[in-house]
């Protein structure tokens, strides 16, 4: 396939069967690999979708300033793009992610402002929406609000889904921003009667909860509870667990999240088989695990596994 | 009837410090109610007269109980609680 450029590639990833993983030729698992994004994560189309608007909007002038709260993708992602658009990217990005995410944003030229370890995602939001205030030429996207990064999935991800899965039963994707499952669930809503719409969340360790009252936790106000059937909290053993078993069965090379995510596909397709129930399950792979290398997420035992991510933002 | 309910970090202050507690009851409602008797305050913080507060999730063995009955959530010897505050991604 040939593009205009790097940015015009964003998208139309590929959706594989797993084989050994789904539970019968009736209850078949499905892979949606946003790993094949230009930055190697399925926020490459949230941020070219936010930057667009933003364009759009005419928020953004060349030489304009980008700050956005991120755990690390999403300022990947707008990285990439506001290099190759002629902005400038400050992102508030926990410090307990990572090394490789810092790496990677370095290198597409962003600056990073460091947001306490505890308190996770919560405190970068907190910290951005400060930043805002003593800069208000800056233009915050904010990923958490903004209507184009739902809607990047609604338009395109989805789509492309049941363009390649016109049977699919269930849809199951990670819980963060809820970009993905409000614009995806919305879509298929609309599209396919009877679908299920499965969130799985990353349960972290104590530290990413480690907020100084329950007043200080946060929605985002994008999400809307009736898109979704359910919502699977996923601890890291059987994220990692399950991130291990993709590769090794499957030979699919995935970050943290995904495992998570597959845990929760993995449940949905045991109810369907006890059931007995007919089901197309599409899950999506967030990203590829080349990030998380650093983390010992691949090597040694899950007990050394889960220790060695404890306190850290693996999603 | 037990089960086990897992308390977050900044409501432990309710438990003396322990991580979880065990509790008695048919709904999530009961157990909640079951667990202010020896913990005073501790309900309150995770419900207010609407419900759920909106800034807590609680899970029933990992499922969100808004997707189950929320606080009617049916519940069975050897379930797992746990309480949460809710968190961003992304």
């Amino acid at each position: 396939m040939r593009y205009d450029s790097l940015v015009d590639s964003v998208g139309r990833t590929p959706l594989v069967g797993l084989p050994r993983l789904s539970p019968s030729a009736d209850v078949r698992l499905w892979a949606k690999l946003e790993d094949r994004n230009p930055t190697g994560s399925i926020k490459d189309r949230a941020a070219l979708y936010m930057v667009q608007a933003a364009e759009k909007d005419g928020l953004l002038a060349p030489g304009a300033t980008i700050l956005e709260p991120t755990s690390g993708n999403t300022g990947i992602s707008l990285a990439m793009v506001a290099s190759q658009r002629g902005y400038r990217l400050v992102c508030v990005m926990p410090e307990n992610t990572s090394v490789e995410r810092r790496q990677l944003l370095e290198m597409w030229g962003a600056s990073i402002v460091f947001s306490p370890a505890a308190g996770g995602s919560n405190e970068a939001v907190r910290v951005a929406k400060a930043m805002a205030l003593e800069h208000p030429d800056w233009v915050m996207l904010y990923q958490y609000g903004n209507p184009a990064n739902a809607l990047a999935h609604y338009e395109t991800t989805a789509p492309e889904i049941l363009a390649d899965l016109p049977t699919i039963t269930h849809f199951v994707a990670g819980l963060g921003t809820t970009g993905t499952l409000m614009g995806c669930g919305r879509f298929f809503r609309e599209q396919v009667p009877g679908i299920q719409v499965v969130a799985a969340e990353p349960r972290y360790g104590e530290l990413v909860y480690g907020l100084r009252n329950l007043d200080e936790g946060f929605v985002p106000e994008l999400y809307d509870e009736s898109v979704l059937t359910t919502r699977f909290s996923v601890g890291p053993r059987e994220a990692l667990r399950r991130t291990r078993e993709l590769v090794e069965q499957e030979g699919i090379f995935a970050g943290i999240s995904t495992g998570a995510i597959l845990h929760a596909a993995l449940g949905t397709a045991a109810k369907a088989v006890g059931a007995g129930e007919r089901a197309d399950i599409a899950f999506v792979v967030a990203d590829g695990g080349w990030k998380y290398l650093s983390t010992g997420a691949y090597s040694g035992t899950l007990e050394e596994a889960e220790a060695a991510l404890e306190g850290q933002l693996w999603a | 009837m037990a089960i086990e309910v897992r308390i977050p970090t900044i409501l432990r202050t309710y438990t003396g410090g322990e991580k979880a507690v065990s509790g008695d009851g048919a709904t999530l409602a009961d157990v909640l109610a079951d667990l202010d008797s020896r913990h005073p305050g501790l309900r309150e913080r995770i419900v207010d007269d609407k419900g759920l507060r909106r800034f807590v999730n609680v899970y029933v063995n990992d499922e969100d109980v808004r997707f189950i009955g929320g606080l009617e959530t049916g519940l069975k010897d050897g379930d797992t609680v746990t309480v949460l505050p809710a968190v961003a991604g992304g």
